[in-house]
Order: structure tokens, then C-alpha cells, then sequence
């Protein structure tokens, strides 16, 4: 593997997780439970598609083949694809997505925190633009985690459940392989299991207040980010994203 | 025709509106980054103010109309993302721009001074988020309206 293949898996890993995520937390316009949760979610959603671009366009200009962030995102099938499996899953209720939003937004904080110092300026761009908005973003589903978990009875047991299927997926955003060491050792990336230890000072911290209980034994599904096995809801959520382009190839506003 | 100078240009910017807030320029906005002649073509940097701004590529098409209707032929536009944009760099001007529309500006404390409509200090958070990426809800608990205020980032 040389070094700008490894570059490349890592730029699609990282616009992956915000394409996915953003799609999933888009499908909740015009559906949540108040207008401002409304509002809050098209934003935060609209952030990440906006990282995609920057993402997904590093990594087209990276790989060379002429392809764009569009191509990428829409004429790419499920085994192609780099996103941890926890972004994938349906959203569930409102309390689970928080809770999902909440445990991928404080990996990401500290992993755009990392990159704004890498030895690719490209990458250390893109992640300074990010940082601030996940930094935001990371407030706000904090804030909605402990307001749920220290909340009625009701949203206790809801987030509690949201938790207790979640964690066993957050492992998956510290694995590393081949493309991980290289990038570490050039310096453009963190080594993922690096990351570990500030992730579970932040969620520890945002949990104790919420009064909940992170679940035991260490179980991690994973899949995506290698692209070995992603869920089966993959599939089924890249026939409503991609349908446009491949009903209609080459389309545009 | 002469070129023209690149205060002329940064003139000219400033009178294109915001699409979102029309009320400021996109120089009070603080996302024109550099005007400069390179040979015989005029390279502008825009900078997003959120990476998913949905008006970036209305703003670059407005910035293109704008200057083609001064005479420029030879036009770059340029996207410049770093450093990233701030809060910081809108206009003393534009600030009052925002607060006589009705958006209060953006504060480093986080939240709004006051009222934009009755100067009130009584207010409340609404939601972090609004009606574009750069903006969240407040309610002001005095005269009870509920205003846009311009995130501080």
C-alpha cells in the first residue's frame, strides 16, 4: 500500500462518516418532535454534508482518476464504502439519534482536533473548518444527552437503551490497520487507539451528568470502516440517496 | 479600458448584498478574502461562512454578475477555507447593519447583549440553530418577540 492509497482510504473514511450520518439525520425534516429540534437537526446535518465535500473532494483529487465528491458519494455501492457502522443505522427515536450524535460527535471533536496540526495542510484545512462546527455540534447533543438521560423516567429508560446499543459500536472509531500506521508515522493522521483516552474522558464526563450507565463487557461491532461488512441497512439507505443518479446518470440542478 | 484598481473592486464587493441577509455586504460578512490582479485576471478568495452553506454558490454567481457588469473579463474565483472564517471579521458596520434588521450580532460571550427591538437585557435561548447555519433563536422576555441572533464562531 503506498502512501496515497492509504491517504485516500482515510479521506473516504472520514467523508463517509459525515455523508452517511448526514443523510441519517436529514431523514428527520419535517419530523421531529418541535420545530427548533427540527431546525437543529437540518443544520447540523447540512454541516456535515458540507465536511463531505471538502472530504470526499480531497480524496477524488488525491486518488486521481478524475472523480468528483458527487461521484463518490452517489456511484459508489455499499462494499466501497468506509463509514463506521454505527452511522449507518436507522435513527430509531429521537433519543437514540442524540444519543449516536452525541457518541460520533465527541470522536470527532477529538479527531479534527488532532488533524488541525497534520503534516498534510490540505487535511489540517479541512479539519480547523470542521472543528469549529463540531465543536458546536458536540455542545448541542451534549447538552440534549444530559437533558434526556437526567430527565422523566421515561427519557432515562429511552437514552439508557439508546446507550446500551450504541456503545458496543463506538470501538469501531479507534481501530487501526496498515493504512492508519502509515498515515501515523508520516504524520498526516492520529493513530486511532491514540484517540481513546480524551473520547472516554469527554463521554465519561456528558454520561455521569445524564446519569447513565455505560454499559460493560467489551464487544465492538465493526466492518464499515474497513469495508469488510457493513449492516444491511447500508444498502437500503444508498437506494434513496443515490436513487436520482442512477435513475437519471449525470443529472444536475 | 483600464484595469481598475483593487480598492475599486473591494468598492464594488461592497455593494453586493448577502443573499441570506441581504442588509450587509458580503464584505461586511467578512467572507471576501483577497482581491488581486495576477497579470490580467482578477483572482477573488471567497471563504464559506459553515462548510455547507447553501449560498456559497449563489454568492460566487452574485460576486461573477457584479463584477462582469464593471467590465471584468478575465475573473478567478478562488475558495479559500483556511484559515477558517470567524465571526471576527464582520464589519463594525455590518454589526449595526445586523441590529437594526432585527439579528442581534454575535457577542464572544456566546448569546446575545440585548434585544435588537427594544434593547432589553432579559433574554432567553430558543434553539442553537436558526433560520441559516449561521444563526440560532432567542426570545427576548420583555417584549416577548423572538429575534435571530448571529452565532459567534
Amino acid at each position: 500500500m503506498t502512501r496515497d492509497e492509504a491517504l485516500f482510504e482515510f479521506l473516504l473514511r472520514m467523508g463517509d462518516n459525515t455523508l452517511i450520518l448526514g443523510h441519517r439525520v436529514s431523514e428527520w425534516c419535517g419530523h421531529s418532535p418541535v420545530l427548533e429540534e427540527d431546525i437543529a437537526l437540518a443544520n447540523t446535518a447540512l454541516d456535515m454534508i458540507g465536511q463531505t465535500q471538502l472530504w470526499l473532494g480531497l480524496a477524488g483529487e488525491v486518488e486521481g482518476k478524475g472523480r468528483t465528491a458527487d461521484n463518490l458519494a452517489f456511484l459508489r455501492d455499499a462494499w466501497d464504502f468506509r463509514n463506521v457502522l454505527m452511522v449507518e443505522l436507522p435513527n430509531g427515536d429521537f433519543g437514540q439519534t442524540l444519543m449516536r450524535q452525541f457518541l460520533y460527535d465527541a470522536w470527532s471533536f477529538v479527531m479534527t482536533d488532532w488533524l488541525k496540526g497534520s503534516a498534510d495542510a490540505r487535511i489540517a484545512a479541512i479539519a480547523e473548518k470542521a472543528h469549529k462546527e463540531v465543536t458546536y455540534h458536540l455542545e448541542r447533543s451534549g447538552d440534549t444527552v444530559i437533558g434526556l438521560g437526567d430527565g422523566t423516567e421515561e427519557s432515562h429508560s429511552r437514552m439508557q437503551a439508546a446507550l446500551d446499543y450504541l456503545y458496543p459500536y463506538c470501538g469501531e472509531m479507534f481501530e487501526k490497520d496498515k493504512a492508519d500506521e502509515l498515515l501515523a508515522e508520516a504524520g498526516i493522521a492520529p493513530d486511532p487507539t491514540e484517540l481513546r483516552a480524551e473520547y472516554d474522558d469527554i463521554v465519561g464526563r456528558v454520561l455521569a451528568e445524564a446519569t447513565l450507565a455505560i454499559p460493560g463487557g467489551g464487544y465492538v461491532h465493526k466492518g464499515g470502516r474497513n469495508g469488510r461488512m457493513h449492516t444491511e441497512h447500508l444498502g437500503h439507505l444508498l437506494t434513496s440517496m443515490q436513487w436520482l443518479q442512477r435513475a437519471y446518470p449525470g443529472a444536475a440542478w | 479600458m483600464d484595469k481598475p484598481t483593487v480598492d475599486q473592486v473591494w468598492e464594488w464587493l461592497d455593494a453586493v448584498p448577502d443573499p441570506e441577509i441581504p442588509v450587509i455586504s458580503l464584505v461586511d460578512l467578512g467572507i471576501i478574502r483577497g482581491v488581486e490582479w495576477q497579470g490580467e485576471t482578477l483572482v477573488v478568495s471567497v471563504t464559506p461562512t459553515y462548510s455547507g452553506c447553501p449560498a456559497t454558490s449563489i454568492i460566487n454567481l452574485d460576486i461573477e454578475t457584479a463584477l462582469r457588469g464593471h467590465g471584468i473579463e478575465k475573473l478567478e474565483l478562488k475558495r479559500q477555507i483556511s484559515p477558517p472564517w470567524t465571526t471576527d471579521w464582520l464589519t463594525e458596520k455590518g454589526r449595526a447593519k445586523l441590529e437594526d434588521y432585527g439579528i442581534a450580532p454575535p457577542q464572544p460571550a456566546g448569546g446575545p447583549s440585548r434585544c435588537p427591538q427594544c434593547k432589553s437585557t432579559n433574554l432567553e435561548r430558543i434553539s442553537q440553530f436558526g433560520s441559516t447555519p449561521c444563526k440560532a433563536t432567542w426570545r427576548c422576555r420583555d417584549c416577548l418577540e423572538p429575534f435571530d441572533y448571529f452565532k459567534c464562531i
